[in-house]
């Protein structure tokens, strides 16, 4: 019995998502925990402080090929007599997880958010609005996690590593290109994010937005008309048809609060929302809740975020 | 171009959530049920769309469901699919479905195979990847763009922090998200055509279910908020700070 943990480590460094899902691995407590992942990686000793006891990479893999990704970890699952396999659930765990779900007829739990008691998990339905407890009955698991729903582990010990040595197939997809929008922090894992919505009255207006989210080490995001009307970039929408997020701390500037935005903002563990209209909707899911104009308050916040900056 | 247009019914966005049956199943009492928007406005429509530049081809939709889904089934036909099958099952897992539409699907030649990015009442966006392994097509999910020509496919994938574009030789499968259409309303004349349109019943083989939903709870009701006067904008700052420990 072992566990096995597939990442998409591609980037300069660890993504934390990586890092969350190899100690979710660890704390399932089945057996030794291999990692896997493709293309070119570096610093992967460091996830045995996560609890990986060897990360194995298939350097000739460089894109997300999900039939190729697919094949590799039905190799590593059989040579380890893997019983679970975890995945992030974010754009390269969407590609592969379902695939591997029905290769092995495993029984698969799409995004859980926590650890399971025995072989019940736990995931967010009717985007956030409930939860619903998926009970796995088969030999083998498959079970995506939820950016943000554990900690990293900071252990002690570095894993070993080894080349894939298998033919993951032909590749049946070609890259062309990528469109790389901005270098800030990737929206699915930030811890804080700052968010505006149409009350910035146009695009000119997001200097003291990208400035408050400096200062806080956040994300910015969007709301869906600000996207669609092109002031910002359409992967920083968040909402039901954007991205869905949930990070520590949610802060929303000039956004009323649309049953479809708070679809994609409602897993945040805590919401700040600023808004000139008191009646706006938002203010019903928020934690805290400023009733002012944007540009009045965006400068204070930004005072107090440089203090507090100053202070720590 | 062979087509096949993965179909979900579900509850309207809108839709009072609560659940019965010791919190089993969903309470679709009074709820108004619609066509998933992911396999409507983007996967359906741009389906037709390429059938309609080629000129020629079909576009079939397939459903898991009871009979209660025809209605949504026949919206479908009306806004362009020129035929629907329904396979009847009431599943519980994902994989459940996906074996059922490969059952279905495998000996039927479809060059391009569209779900939506995810359902949203269940959120788990699986069933596409699942039926692509199942018929050993490759995957793409989460497309915002796609364009056919001469049997190559090149599509256009979110990934966090921009876009990747793909190419793919059909047979292909893909999940869609937002951008890959714009929503398309039936008119009159497709809502009568939609009437002799063939909607064919299949019996749902034997597979296994490997996972099950067996309960559903409500998230624990939300705190009052506290109000902070715009005059002292800074002390958010602070009390994200100190109270709430989120910065």
């Amino acid at each position: 019995m072992s566990t096995i943990v597939f990442i998409d480590t591609r980037g300069e460094k660890l993504p934390k998502a990586a890092q969350e899902a190899v100690t979710y691995a660890s704390q399932l407590n089945g057996g030794p925990v291999t990692a896997i992942t493709f293309g070119e990686a570096n610093g992967l000793e460091s996830l045995g402080a996560q609890g990986a006891r060897k990360v194995i990479v298939a350097r000739g893999v460089k894109a997300v090929d999900s039939q190729q990704l697919t094949k590799l970890v039905a190799d590593v699952a059989a040579a380890e007599s893997a019983s679970t396999i975890v995945f992030v659930h974010d754009a390269t765990g969407k590609a592969v997880a379902p695939r591997v779900a029905a290769r092995l007829q495993a029984g698969m739990v799409a995004g859980a958010t926590g650890m399971p008691e025995g072989n019940r998990f736990k995931r967010n339905v009717f985007s956030g609005k409930a939860r619903a407890y998926v009970e796995v009955s088969s030999p083998v698991k498959v079970v995506s996690l939820s950016p943000n729903s554990i900690p990293v582990a900071k252990g002690e010990g570095a894993a070993t590593i080894e080349d894939y040595t298998g033919d993951p197939g032909p590749a049946g997809i070609t890259v062309k290109e990528v469109r790389k929008a901005g270098t800030g922090i990737p929206l699915p894992e930030a811890e804080i994010v700052v968010s505006a919505g149409r009350g910035m009255k146009g695009p000119e207006n997001w200097g003291p937005v990208e400035e408050l989210a400096k200062e806080l080490g956040a994300a910015t995001a969007c709301s869906r008309p600000v996207a669609d009307m092109h002031w910002r970039p359409h992967h920083e929408h968040v909402g039901q048809t954007g991205v869905a997020i949930r990070p520590n701390c949610y802060i929303a500037i000039g956004i009323s609060g649309a049953i479809q935005h708070l679809a994609g903002v409602n897993q945040s563990k805590v919401i700040a929302v600023i808004n000139k209209d008191p009646e706006a909707p938002f203010f019903k899911a928020a934690d805290y809740g400023i009733v002012g104009d944007a540009f009045e308050v965006l400068p204070k916040l930004i005072e107090a975020a440089k203090k507090l900056n100053a202070e720590r | 171009m062979k087509i096949l247009v993965l179909l979900s019914q579900v509850p309207d966005t809108t839709a009072r959530i609560a659940f019965t049956d010791g919190d089993t199943r969903f309470d679709g009492n009074g709820v108004t049920f619609i066509m998933n928007p992911y396999d409507e406005w983007y996967a359906l429509v741009r389906a037709l769309e390429l059938k309609e530049a080629a000129g020629s081809g079909s576009v079939t939709t397939v459903t898991v469901g009871g009979a209660d889904t025809e209605a949504t089934i026949r919206k479908g036909l009306a806004i362009g699919a020129d035929e629907a099958v329904r396979i009847d099952a009431q599943p519980t897992d994902a994989l459940q479905v996906a074996e059922l539409i490969a059952a279905y699907a495998k000996d039927k030649g479809f060059d391009l195979v569209l779900a939506g990015k995810e359902t949203i009442d269940h959120n788990s966006g699986v069933v596409g990847g699942m039926v692509a392994e199942l018929l050993g097509m490759p995957y793409v999910p989460l497309a915002s763009k796609l364009e056919v020509s001469n049997g190559l496919a090149t599509i256009e994938r979110d990934v966090p922090g921009g876009v990747e574009v793909v190419e793919a030789k059909l047979p292909l499968a893909l999940s869609a998200s937002k951008g890959m259409a714009e929503q398309r309303i039936p008119n009159m004349r497709g809502i009568m055509a939609a009437r002799t349109k063939p909607l064919t019943v299949v019996p749902a083989t034997s597979v296994p279910t490997p996972a099950a939903t067996v309960r559903f709870e409500m998230p624990p009701p939300k705190g009052a908020v506290k109000m902070i006067p715009a005059e002292e904008a800074g002390t958010l700052i602070e009390l994200l700070h100190s109270e709430a420990k989120v910065i």
